[in-house]
Order: structure tokens, then C-alpha cells, then sequence
């Protein structure tokens, strides 16, 4: 055991003494956080949607027609009582429900002035924000299809609800993301790099002609990167907290746990990377390539899954940040508890057994 | 016991089509408390070989032990008992030297201080400067402090891949000097080296050249090994006067060797004649003319051939 603290200690100390690169790891979350804080605009398209229509009348089939018909939105599901929505949200399954009134025909014909509502999960608020305007649209036409006819205007009132995020903060879009971002890069390049570098300088040969056994020594270079990124973890969310007024509505305990889990996931990726790259550089460009880039581009917190293409969807299953990134959202921004994320947990935590495993097995006992 | 043995090493690398024969099929044994010296050239197949008994590396063919253990299958229990310094300067350039110390001494579950005195006359030159980062320190004291790190845990075997390439002679000095106190503690030291003249440091030597050893035996055997007889010759026009012997069918070899050239004659008879005749016909000044005991370098250049 003394041994194996005493190669944590060392660890340690080349984090410590590396200043610079020490500097970047603590500041490069605070600084994605501040720069993501500029809104990305995305475009919008086949998001699921659900009808909770009480009115089940001529004008509201019409309305409901043209929305699913629209290649914005893909109806899945009709809903049938108003606890069907919140339920239907927590699942992750829809984007935004339209909920017409009783009698919304009648209101429309005859009160001349109906309404419907819209509520859009907001904890992505560009995309809800996007897809109420182009519901919103669709209402507009075909009410001015009715007017054409009409000495008297028709209007119908659309009621928008933003659900999670009623400000529409993009912050609470970011914030999981930079999160996800930053555990990747810190654990899974440092880690890799921490270890081809003992390679490079050649102390690696050194400690394998040593009674530690391989499994330890792995572990022993990862516990610092874990330290570290406990502390970014604690830096991000005390930033989104105070600095940009999002808060931590679920469980912190919940949050804290996921992030470990996925804090493991990046090392475990980390290590595999170690395994074959020969130089420093290889081990960075790797991490690039391999993690930082998918990270960014898969896991959704740039550009929503749905959108892609169906062969990017296959592969964005694969990234571990996107599930990350969805527990995350579930539980900071949602307040959702562990019975709605444990699939994403789940495929978290397998992805994670099988890196670690395969990366473990691997690591050469020999040069 | 021997402490060291090697039987029949094959070692090849292949690099894409290109396949690199490291080893071409080496065997010799150590005895327990020797010095034992692997010379050769650079790219010899000096490091292949020390990885493989350190058990870095698994050979193509053919078996080693060390200690009694078999390379391959106990390598776990050679780990516990060998010391390793390999080639390059492989310590933390980040660690201060007395953290690079505490660090290998924890690895092998001891502390600097149950086997300080084992380190302690090799320690003492450094201690100076144990709060200053290893990267900082010159050529000879990192390899004083690499030795004590591959000393600090009491090993039986100790391997040291070039531990004088890149340090000064008076370094170079020392640090056999302490190899020779540490074999009277009853060590096996398999060292390597490139220089020829710390051959005669060793008990026995084996030379190497392109994976195949020439010979081996104590610097002296080897020396009378020496198939002919040796002249050394200098002159002013030293340039001219090596191809001028180098071009007569009666010379076996001849090369620079400090202020001399060395020369051999394929057959002992001719001798000093030829070389004065060599001598007048070229019209040289300042000829100094002596026969020599062969040393290591002519022995590796004989057999070289």
C-alpha cells in the first residue's frame, strides 16, 4: 500500500511542477464555460413532438395534420390526460407537446378566438425556442387560410410554455456539455499522455523491471487525474451556479456520482489510448481525433442527435458523452432522479466496465 | 551456480518488410559475483539482449535465465531481484534526486534507509544536491543516481545498459571503481559499453557485432588470443602512409589508432622490412617504427575481419 501511495505522490508532483500545463487544466473549464456562453443558433428538423388534443374536433385534426405533416416535427405519440405530458417529458421521449382545449372548434367559430398551447423542453433552449416558432407558424397559416373567407378574423392564441428553462438560458444547455468536454479531455489526454511520456523518457522500462504489478501502476497514474477533474467538476458547477444562475436542481449526490462514473469512462479511454500510441504527440493527436472531436459533435450538446443522419445517430451511441451529457441535463437542469436515467447509467456503466477491462488487459507487461 | 545464462538468443525485428536480425543466435553464461562485459559497436544487439534478460522483451527463440529463473515464465520473480539501468537517462527530470531515490526504493518495498550503505559511498557524491531536480544535474551525477536508484533495493543481478556513454573520463573512472566495490558485496554485474578500454575492467568480456558474439573470455585470454603479431608505425605524412600500406597485398589490416597506425601482416614472416620499404619508397620523415601488444580495439578489429 506504501508503495502505491508513494507513485500517487509522484504523480503528484509531475502534475504540480508541470505549472503550465497544471494552469490550462484548471482554467480551460472556467474559460469553455465563459466562451460556450454565446448562443448557438441550430436548425431544426423531425423533432418528436406529441398531440394532447381534448377538442378532437374538425379544426383541431386540421392544425394537428399540417404540424405532423411539417418536416420540422414527427408526431410519436397521443397523449390523453394533462399527467401523460410531464410524464412523456421525463422519458426524453418528445421535444414539445400541443395541447388543444375542449371545444377549440367552437371557441374558433363561434367566440371567434381560440387557443393553443405549446410546451417545449427548454433545457435545450435554442432548439425549443426554435421549434414553438415554427409550431407558431404553422398555426399562423392555417388560420389565415380560414380568414381568406372571413369578413371577421378568426385568431387563434398560441400559448407558449418553456418547460425546464422558462427563461431560456443557454447556459443550461452548455453547461453539461463543457462538462463533458472537459472530463474527456482532462482524463482521457492527460492520462494517455502521462503514461506514453514515462515511455518516451524511458522510466517506464525502469518500473516494469519492478515487483508493482501493471494493474497498480495504471491506477496509481489515474487517481491524480481524477483529483484534478473532481475539481474542475467543482469549478463548473460552482460557476453555473453563481456566475451564470443555473441551478443545480436535482440530486448534487446523483450528479456527483454520474460524473465519477464518467470520470472513470475517460481514464479507462485514456489508458487504451496509452497502449498503443509510441510518442507524446501521437497520445495527443489520438485524444483529438478520437475523443475531443465526437465529444463535440455526438454528444449533442452542440447539435441536436435527431438531426443528424441515421448513420451518425448509430454512431453517436457509441460516444460516451453523449450519455453524459443527457444525465447530466436530466438531473441538473431537469431534476429528474436516478429512475430516468438508469439506461443511460447503465449503458455508462458497461461502456466503462469494457473499456477499463479491455484497457487493463492490454497494458503491456512487456516493452 | 551460474547466475546468468543464455542459450541460443534469436531476436528479429520486423519493421514493416524490413526485418532487422538483432540476434543472431547468442549463448554465454556469468558466474555468480562477476563482472561480466558485453563490447560492441553501436547496434551490435547489446540493448536487445539486456531487455530480453531483464525481461522486457521475449526473444524469437532460444532460452535465458536468470538467477535460476527463466526469463519468460518467471518473470515476475526476476522482477523482485534484478537491478536495471538502462541506456538512456530513464529518472524523473521533474523529481528531485532524493525523490527519484524514494520513489524506486517504494517500488521495491524498501526505504532509502534499510540499504543506505549499499548505496551509500555512490550516494554520498550527490547528496549535496538531493533538493535539485534530477533534469538539472550533469551527465555523471544522473548516472550516479540512476545506479543508486537501480542499486537501491539490494539486487543480485544488476544490468547496466552504456552506463559511461556521455560521461566524462574521470566519471567514467569512478563509476568503475564503484562497480568493482559492489562486486566485492557479492553482485553480478552484466554491463555493456561501446569504449573498448573498459573491457579490461571487466572479469570476462563477450564482444558483439551484428547479434553474433566474436568471443568470450577475460580481457587477457582474449588479448592472446591475438592471431599475429602487432606493429605500430608513425611518420609525418600519416594520411598517404595509410594507403600506402593499406594498398600492399601483404597487410592484413591497418588503421588509426591514436598517434599510430596498427598494423597486421597477413603472414607473420614478413615483418619490419616490408614496412621500411613501404617507408622509403614513400619518402617519409619522422618514421617511428615499434612492434606492440595487441589491446582490446586490435583484438575487435581481427576478429571483426
Amino acid at each position: 500500500m506504501k508503495q502505491f501511495l508513494i507513485f500517487i505522490k509522484k504523480e503528484w508532483l509531475h502534475i504540480w511542477r508541470d505549472r503550465r500545463t497544471l494552469f490550462i487544466l484548471i482554467w480551460m473549464p472556467i474559460v469553455q464555460i465563459l466562451l460556450y456562453g454565446f448562443a448557438l443558433t441550430n436548425e431544426v428538423k423531425n423533432s418528436k413532438i406529441a398531440i394532447f388534443d381534448q377538442a378532437k374536433d374538425d379544426a383541431s385534426r386540421a392544425v394537428s395534420n399540417r404540424i405532423a405533416a411539417s418536416r420540422y416535427f414527427s408526431l410519436v405519440k397521443n397523449l390523453h390526460t394533462y399527467k401523460d405530458i410531464d410524464a412523456t417529458f421525463k422519458q426524453g421521449k418528445i421535444r414539445m407537446a400541443i395541447v388543444f382545449p375542449a371545444g377549440f372548434r367552437n371557441d374558433l367559430l363561434h367566440a371567434n378566438h381560440a387557443q393553443i398551447q405549446l410546451i417545449a423542453d427548454a433545457s435545450d433552449p435554442n432548439t425549443a425556442n426554435t421549434l414553438a416558432n415554427y409550431a407558431t407558424a404553422i398555426i399562423n397559416d392555417y388560420q389565415q387560410e380560414l380568414n381568406q373567407h372571413q369578413d371577421l378574423p378568426y385568431t387563434i392564441q398560441v400559448q407558449v410554455r418553456m418547460l425546464y428553462n422558462p427563461e431560456l438560458k443557454g447556459a443550461y444547455n452548455f453547461v453539461p456539455g463543457v462538462m463533458a468536454l472537459v472530463l474527456m479531455l482532462v482524463c482521457a489526454m492527460m492520462t494517455s499522455i502521462s503514461i506514453v511520456k514515462e515511455k518516451e523518457i524511458g522510466t517506464m522500462e525502469v518500473i516494469l523491471v519492478s515487483p508493482l504489478k501493471p494493474f497498480r501502476i495504471i491506477i496509481a497514474k489515474t487517481i491524480p487525474y481524477l483529483l484534478v477533474s473532481l475539481l474542475n467538476i467543482a469549478s463548473i458547477l460552482l460557476l453555473s451556479v453563481y456566475a451564470l444562475g443555473v441551478p443545480i436542481v436535482g440530486s448534487l449526490t446523483l450528479l456527483l456520482a454520474e460524473s465519477i462514473l464518467f470520470t472513470i469512462t475517460s481514464l479507462s479511454v485514456g489508458i487504451l489510448i496509452s497502449n498503443t500510441a509510441k510518442t507524446q504527440q501521437t497520445a495527443m493527436f489520438t485524444s483529438m481525433m478520437s475523443l475531443f472531436l465526437p465529444t463535440l459533435l455526438f454528444s449533442g450538446f452542440l447539435f441536436p442527435v435527431e438531426n443528424m443522419p441515421a448513420p451518425l445517430q448509430v454512431i453517436s451511441n457509441i460516444v460516451p458523452a453523449r450519455w453524459y451529457f443527457i444525465i447530466v441535463k436530466a438531473v441538473m437542469i431537469k431534476g429528474l432522479g436516478f429512475a430516468s436515467i438508469w439506461k443511460e447509467t447503465t449503458i455508462l456503466l458497461g461502456m466503462t466496465v469494457a473499456l477499463l477491462g479491455v484497457s487493463i488487459y492490454q497494458f503491456k507487461t512487456r516493452l | 551456480m551460474k547466475t546468468i545464462t543464455v542459450e541460443q538468443l534469436v531476436k528479429n525485428y520486423q519493421n514493416g518488410k524490413v526485418v532487422t536480425n538483432a540476434l543472431k543466435g547468442i549463448s554465454f553464461s556469468v558466474d555468480q559475483g562477476e563482472i561480466f562485459g558485453v563490447i560492441g559497436p553501436d547496434g551490435a544487439g547489446k540493448t536487445s539482449l539486456f531487455r530480453i534478460l531483464t525481461t522486457l522483451l521475449e526473444a524469437d527463440s532460444g532460452t535465458a535465465t536468470v538467477d535460476g529463473f527463466d526469463v519468460v515464465k518467471d518473470f515476475k520473480k526476476i522482477r523482485n531481484c534484478v537491478g536495471y539501468m538502462p541506456g538512456r537517462f530513464s529518472l524523473y527530470p521533474d523529481l528531485t534526486v532524493q525523490e527519484n531515490l524514494e520513489f524506486f526504493a517504494s517500488i521495491f518495498n524498501t526505504s532509502i534507509e534499510e540499504n543506505y550503505d549499499l548505496i551509500k559511498e555512490i550516494y554520498q557524491q550527490i547528496e549535496p544536491f538531493k533538493n535539485r531536480r534530477a533534469g538539472q544535474l550533469s551527465g555523471g551525477m544522473k548516472q550516479k543516481l540512476a545506479l543508486s536508484c537501480a542499486l537501491i533495493h539490494k539486487p543480485t543481478v544488476l544490468f547496466l545498459d552504456e552506463p559511461t556513454t556521455g560521461v566524462d573520463a574521470v566519471s567514467r573512472k569512478e563509476f568503475w571503481e564503484m562497480l568493482h566495490r559492489l562486486k566485492i558485496q557479492g553482485i553480478t554485474i552484466l554491463v555493456s559499453t561501446a569504449y573498448m578500454d573498459e573491457a579490461t575492467l571487466c572479469d570476462r568480456v563477450a564482444l558483439i557485432q551484428n547479434g553474433q558474439l566474436l568471443s568470450v573470455n577475460t580481457p587477457k585470454g582474449i588479448i592472446s588470443e591475438y592471431p599475429n603479431s602487432l606493429w605500430a608505425i608513425r611518420a609525418n605524412e600519416m594520411y598517404a602512409l595509410l594507403h600506402a600500406i593499406k594498398a600492399d597485398p601483404d597487410i592484413e589490416s591497418c588503421y588509426p589508432f591514436g598517434q599510430y597506425h596498427h598494423v597486421a601482416f597477413k603472414n607473420p614472416e614478413s615483418n619490419q622490412k616490408k614496412l621500411e620499404q613501404i617507408i622509403q619508397n614513400g619518402k617519409y620523415t619522422d618514421v617511428e617504427i615499434k612492434t606492440i601488444t595487441p589491446n582490446i580495439e586490435d583484438c575487435f578489429m581481427a576478429l571483426m575481419n
